[in-house]
């Protein structure tokens, strides 16, 4: 680990201007671009997974470009956690609402007991309630995932 | 100690494959997923569901569990690395 850093910093890759500033411009749209793929899965490929993994990349990106503290100013390791976790829940409690609203565990149309929508309705809200709970874990997990594996847990310098 | 991990991984890897051989051809029309499971999606999934892409409505609600032990699993693992390698702050 330690071998790879110094690799990393004798290449002296983070210092380019261009690529800084290409960054600095490109992780707003990149992560419009997740949010995009996490909505429009009903319509199109994508999903929970594929924007989580999107937006976690802007913010490895970042890190790359950039160094480990400059990703930590903009998520840090509380936020992280907290996204995380509530991803999560979000999805483990969506389904046990279902089963004590009176449905099955995970039949989201149960839910039409809370807000009278229709069934069908619920289907697919529930379906698109699920996503954004996997997008939002899977993200926070791959950005602490690269927080300690390039950084051997010390959460300093990074690559 | 490595050798006989070897062997085991080799036994079983050789089951697994062996297992293979009875699986369905690939897009094989006459195998039972082709035959019962998926026109039953095809026909109903949008009906049942409004969601106009059939991947995401088979992945998030016919096989929901699937999806959400997927997302528990990938939890585990970064909450495993953080368990092994974050070290408190000094």
């Amino acid at each position: 680990m330690k071998r790879l850093q110094e690799q990393a910093r004798g290449r002296d890759i983070g210092d380019n201007l261009i690529i800084r500033t290409a960054v600095r411009l490109l992780v707003p749209f990149i992560q419009l671009f997740g949010l995009y793929v996490i909505v429009h899965g009903h319509y199109s490929p994508g999903g929970g997974f594929q924007g989580g993994v999107i937006l976690g990349a802007s913010f490895i990106l970042l890190a790359l470009a950039y160094d480990l503290r400059t990703s930590l100013r903009f998520m840090s390791e509380r936020t992280n956690a907290i996204l995380g976790n509530a991803g999560v829940l979000i999805y483990t409690g969506i389904a046990l609402l279902c089963a004590l609203l009176g449905g099955m565990f995970l039949d989201y149309s149960a839910l039409d007991r809370l807000i009278s929508l229709g069934p069908i309705e619920w289907r697919s809200l529930g379906i698109f309630l699920v996503e954004v709970g996997v997008g939002t874990a899977v993200m926070s997990i791959m950005v602490s995932l690269f927080w300690d594996l390039g950084s051997g847990g010390e959460m300093d310098e990074g690559l | 100690m490595k050798a006989l991990a070897f062997l085991a991984t080799l036994a079983t890897g050789i089951v697994l494959l062996y297992g293979t051989r009875d699986f369905a051809a690939w897009g094989d029309a006459a195998s039972p997923a082709s035959r019962h499971v998926s026109p039953v999606y095809i026909e109903r999934a949008v009906k049942e569901t409004h969601v106009p892409n059939l991947v995401t409505a088979i992945l998030g609600d016919y096989r929901g569990y699937d999806t959400m032990f997927e997302t528990v699993v990938i939890y585990c693992a970064g909450l495993a690395v953080v368990c092994v390698l974050r070290r408190q702050k000094t």
